[in-house]
């Protein structure tokens, strides 16, 4: 009756072999990854399939990991299955030179703006969203910046008028 | 060629609707709010939220910050209920490195966290009556609200943005003033929130607006991400404080009140059972904490010196709290490497972190879960075919706050 992280496992290993991999538990969630271009067979299967039914998707979001060369990009999935009450998270990653990741809003009303999000601070290029445009972000904004290449204001620097905020 | 100097857009003569703009500050929007709605008549058509007024790159801000630092931004999400949010952080980094906290400080984070969800449930749900044209009720309530700051104030020093509480526990124990005036609120409140509930649940007027406006189906409500009052109004029991219990929600009784229709009148309904289940809870609770006696009742914090500040008087006085002083203020302790999800119910549903250490001193990345910012999409699907005057309730009903929206 109940599912687990090991039933999961055994069940996206049966349908999609070595495409998805990186199996890991930590802090009991399970967590998996597969070729960007897979996205939306995984997260389909995960839906549809009587015994998972990862009807749920709690989270979209993305890391960047400048040192992971051709994979600098995460974009990272938390599903949940409400009736058993599981969690799984998915990520697919992407290069910088090519950012193209399916959109999975056919699947989930809730992934619109939460792609925009994304789209919005890592340049993420969903494939297929009805309206990518950025979303917290002013539209002339031409970086993104939740990329580590973007840093937060040195706080060693001198050069600025802070008079008004008693630090003159 | 005479007075021929205003230029319309084309089409603007044949066009049967007609184009309303409301806020991004408007009286009816409570907050930092944009909606552009095609209306025609009185009847909205389509319409389309612009957010992020108030982004503050929280998330940015996050990635320089050690743990501690990052509390006074969790205060800035969903400010009707702070202290969710603070223990929600402290419960993530306590998850994350493994510490076990004292069953006396989960009971008191019990206490603050349901105060805490109280007062978000009666401003929303006070709102949606001033909304409907009874302001009575708002202002008859706000004073238990203010109670409940008061309540905060005796404990953390503040009233809104609270930064309430530490890794492990809390900064200092609860006084005896904290608790009077908490026995203040048990004794006082139920009777008010009987009195607000005669005024709104059975009025005629009241259940005439709310009721069959701005409702969603269960399975759309799921599909959009709802989550908390919102999606337990559609009929879905879902509770974070049931499904992964945290900070020991397994040891108290209460129900998951839930609607069926989803519309205005059983969100109104959902959050008003479960400010009955919150009073409940805290009283348990309140049980819960007079029970320990002696040195178990000076019990406030988990013993965790990488983490927890000392007292300033042992800093000043023993080697030992000098040198965990420096380090933790200095930034000088490292996160073990790691990824963690962690929920917790928030006010208005789940409000998750999402924290990945590189084995840095700060974050490598922390994303928030903002449960309005999920389901705000949904408006324009809840509204379309609707009264103008209905979607400006169910703007408030959906209990959205712009700074978790635009974190």
């Amino acid at each position: 009756m109940s599912l687990s992280n090991e039933m999961v496992q055994e069940k996206l290993i049966a349908k999609f072999g070595d495409q998805v991999s990186q199996f890991a538990t930590s802090y009991g969630m399970l967590s998996f990854e597969s070729p960007k271009e897979m996205n939306l067979k995984v997260l389909q299967f995960l839906y549809d399939e009587p015994s998972l039914e990862f009807t749920f998707l709690t989270d979209i979001c993305a890391v960047n990991y400048p040192n992971q060369k051709g994979a600098e990009l995460v974009v990272v999935y938390h599903l949940h299955n409400l009736k058993e009450n599981i969690r799984v998270r998915y990520s697919v990653s992407t290069s910088l030179e090519n950012t193209d990741v399916y959109t999975a809003t056919k699947l989930f009303e809730s992934a619109n703006w939460m792609e925009r999000e994304t789209y919005d601070f890592f340049g993420i290029n969903f494939v297929g969203h009805p309206n990518l445009k950025r979303i917290l972000n002013v539209d002339e904004m031409d970086y993104f910046p939740l990329r580590k290449e973007f840093p937060l204001e040195d706080q060693t620097r001198i050069d600025k008028d802070d008079e008004m905020f008693g630090r003159g | 060629m005479e007075h021929n100097h205003i230029t319309l857009p084309e089409g603007s003569i044949e066009k049967t609707t007609t184009t309303l703009n409301i806020g991004p500050t408007h009286p009816a929007t409570h907050g930092v709010f944009q909606n552009i709605m095609e209306v025609d008549g009185e009847r909205v058509v389509s319409s389309e939220q612009t957010v992020g007024y108030i982004h503050r790159a929280f998330e940015k801000l996050a990635e320089r910050r050690p743990l501690y630092q990052i509390t006074t931004i969790t205060d800035r999400l969903n400010y009707c209920s702070s202290p969710i949010n603070n223990m929600g952080w402290h419960i993530t980094c306590e998850k994350f490195l493994n510490i076990e906290t004292p069953k006396r400080v989960d009971y008191l984070r019990v206490i603050i966290m349901e105060l805490a969800r109280i007062s978000d449930h009666l401003i929303c749900n006070s709102i949606v009556g001033v909304d409907t044209g009874a302001y009575t009720g708002f202002l008859y309530v706000m004073q238990y609200r203010e109670l409940i700051y008061e309540i905060y104030e005796e404990i953390c020093g503040s009233r809104l943005t609270t930064n309430m509480g530490r890794i492990g526990g809390f900064e200092r124990n609860f006084t005896n003033t904290a608790f009077t005036k908490l026995e203040k609120f048990l004794n006082e409140y139920p009777k008010v929130l009987k009195e607000f509930e005669s005024l709104f649940t059975r009025n005629r007027i009241f259940m005439e607006r709310t009721q069959g406006t701005g409702g969603i189906s269960a399975e759309r409500a799921m599909n959009y991400g709802f989550t908390g009052p919102n999606l337990r109004a559609a009929g879905v029991d879902y509770d974070v404080r049931v499904h992964q219990p945290y900070s020991s929600y397994q040891d108290f009784n209460f129900t998951v009140p839930v609607g069926t229709t989803g519309d205005n009148y059983d969100r109104f309904l959902v959050r008003n059972a479960e400010m009955w289940e919150s009073i409940s809870i805290i009283r348990q609770a309140y049980e819960k904490v007079q029970a320990f006696k002696g040195a178990d009742a000076e019990v406030f914090h988990a013993d965790v010196p990488e983490y927890y500040l000392p007292k300033k008087e042992d800093v000043y006085t023993k080697m030992e709290a000098l040198i965990w002083h420096f380090k933790i203020i200095m930034g000088e302790i490292d996160l073990p490497k790691g990824q963690i999800y962690c929920p917790v119910e928030g006010g208005n549903g789940e409000l998750g972190f999402y924290l990945i250490s590189d084995g840095g001193r700060t974050p490598f990345r922390l994303h928030f879960r903002r449960p309005c910012f999920i389901y705000y999409q949904a408006y324009t699907e809840l509204i379309k075919g609707g009264m103008l005057s209905d979607a400006v309730v169910t703007m408030s009903s959906l209990n959205l706050i712009a700074g978790e929206l635009d974190a």
